[in-house]
């Protein structure tokens, strides 16, 4: 059984690190910008989730403000860091992103501390509950259900809703969906809106999952996000789904197969590496 | 000079190297890279191996710097293979690929790396001046590269590809050249840095490291030798002013990062290049 268990561990990973890309995806899409700040938007809703948990006693009223907070924080960065300098090549926006996420990250040192915090209360972290064999614990059952909720949500959103409507026809063609009357600035804060949202959320669930919540957890999972993205071939909301899939079975075999040689951080790379020198345009890309 | 004063320029001078690696490679033809600090690491590790086994000075520099530069050229064949914007995410990888490498590996170290290195066989005094001399020819090389025909076909791979393509120039060949000098003098860093610190960590070579390393090259000015060398020296002794600026280097670096590109995306040397009449 412990392929199957390994597979379903994998899974889980990979629908928390599919909330992650998704907004990763929907910058690129968008802004052509590889938003490496992502991992603090992550960061923040799991601090934003854990403080006001603790604080009030409420695990609801953590996640709620998780993602207001994360929501705002994203839009703020569109604004304030990415907006000014959009006319510049990739390179600008990469680093500016790159310096707010090591600000960011040095932020909640400063304010939270260098040791992590825990939860209060705790109760998911341990209790468990077996489905077909496969025993996973609240948390991870919570994971899965929240990330298929919200992305199925989004899908809805994108698929049948003007504003999803008008969404996507301006990531496929900005100037023709401008002309037909849509407001592009608008769709880049629902853009940033949405995606770090589902970031905050997603951080949130990771601290419950480990019980532990630092200032350098959105580090990995920022990398391995921006991994996927590539390995679903850049700006493909699809492709970046079925990655983030792959990579958490991907990781969950390998980090026990491999695990004298690489570390599991290490083993999500060396997959991407491996497929780019076989396929450059990604898992789904087309060349 | 103090013991103090030639760590300081010992220092400066493995940085100075490392930054001037990097602008070759991201500077002159245009490849990002976020994974720099993995190359400094290569070397080192194999400069620290090397020196353990009782091998001398002169061949653990020039292992780590040939080991580096061997598998940087494998990283410069993936830049040809994938778009611009995956290079950034590929270079990232191939830095925690290292770590995760080296950190299981119990022959380096595991995650206690490698300590008890013998010293260079020179006083520090004297090694800090080695040091000085190596990053002397690393800036010397950089300007000879510069106004070379290699460095002009560098600037025309990093303006325009497929221009450059057009009008005949070998991207490929070039691109791998780029790599494989700059990661072979990050390599040499990494040996010199095993002698001046006597001890390596995993974590030295990290991706803050990397970042470290791409602040210096982005705020002098990415490609100008001059500026990079500059701001190496600025943010290298900048911990040594306060305690404060020691406490918040990183902060300042990211701060620095964000701000250098929102108003000056040319760093220093653009800065100095407005001011001066055209």
């Amino acid at each position: 059984m412990l392929v199957v268990e390994l597979a379903a561990k994998g899974l889980v990973y990979g629908c928390m690190y599919a909330m992650m890309a998704v907004g990763l995806t929907l910058v690129y899409g968008l802004l052509r910008i590889l938003h490496i700040a992502h991992a603090g938007v992550f960061a923040l809703g799991a601090y934003m989730t854990v403080t006001v948990a603790n604080a009030t006693g409420h695990l609801a009223l953590g996640f709620a403000a998780a993602t207001v907070v994360s929501a705002l924080a994203g839009i703020a960065i569109y604004r304030l860091a990415y907006q000014p300098i959009l006319q510049h090549s990739a390179f600008v926006p990469m680093v500016v992103s790159i310096g707010l996420f090591i600000v960011m990250q040095e932020g909640f040192r400063m304010i939270f501390g260098a040791y992590g915090i825990a939860f209060d209360t705790n109760p998911w972290y341990v209790a468990n509950i077996g489905v077909a064999g496969i025993n996973l614990t609240y948390v991870e059952l919570a994971m899965v259900v929240v990330s298929v909720v919200l992305l199925v949500g989004f899908g809805l959103f994108a698929g049948l809703t003007r504003a999803g409507i008008g969404w996507r026809a301006t990531v496929t063609d900005p100037q023709m969906a401008t002309s037909f009357g849509v407001d592009p600035v608008r769709v880049r804060y629902v853009n940033f809106l949405f995606g770090s949202a589902l970031a905050g959320i997603a951080g949130g669930l990771v601290g419950l999952l480990n019980n532990y919540v630092e200032p350098t957890m959105g580090a990995a999972v920022s990398y391995k996000a921006l991994a996927i993205i590539v390995l679903g071939g850049l700006g493909s909301v699809r492709g970046t789904l079925i990655a983030s899939l792959v990579l958490g079975v991907v990781e969950s075999f390998g980090a026990i197969y491999l695990a004298d040689i690489f570390d599991r951080d290490a083993i999500g790379f060396l997959f991407l590496i491996v497929v780019l020198m076989v396929r450059p345009q990604g898992l789904l890309g087309r060349g | 000079m103090s013991a103090y004063i030639a760590s300081l320029v010992s220092v400066v001078g493995i940085n100075m190297i490392l930054a001037l690696s990097l602008n070759i490679i991201t500077g002159f033809c245009g490849q990002v890279s976020l994974g720099h600090a993995a190359f400094y690491g290569i070397g080192a590790y194999a400069a620290a191996y090397l020196a353990k086994l009782g091998v001398g000075l002169p061949l653990t520099l020039l292992a780590g710097a040939v080991m580096a530069g061997a598998i940087g050229l494998v990283v410069g064949l993936t830049s040809l293979r994938v778009r611009h914007d995956f290079l950034a995410v590929t270079t990232m990888g191939i830095g925690f690929v290292f770590l995760g490498f080296v950190r299981k590996q119990k022959w380096l170290g595991g995650e206690l790396g490698i300590s008890g290195i013998p010293g260079p066989g020179l006083d520090p005094v004297t090694y800090a001046l080695l040091i000085a001399a190596f990053a002397v020819a690393v800036i010397a090389f950089s300007l000879w590269v510069k106004q070379s025909w290699m460095g002009f076909t560098f600037d025309a791979v990093a303006d325009d590809e497929e221009a450059a393509r057009t009008v005949g120039v070998n991207v490929s060949i070039y691109k791998l050249t780029a790599f494989g000098i700059g990661t072979a003098l990050a390599g040499l860093a990494g040996g010199l840095y095993v002698y001046f610190a006597r001890i390596i960590l995993p974590d030295t070579f990290d991706f803050v490291q990397s970042i470290a390393i791409l602040t210096m090259v982005v705020i002098g000015g990415t490609g100008s030798v001059w500026g990079v060398a500059a701001a190496t020296i600025g943010l290298t002794l900048l911990p040594e002013l306060s305690r404060a600026a020691a406490d918040y280097r990183l902060l300042i670096f990211g701060a620095m990062l964000m701000l250098v590109m929102r108003f000056s995306p040319a760093g220093l040397a653009g800065m100095i290049r407005r001011r001066s009449p055209a």
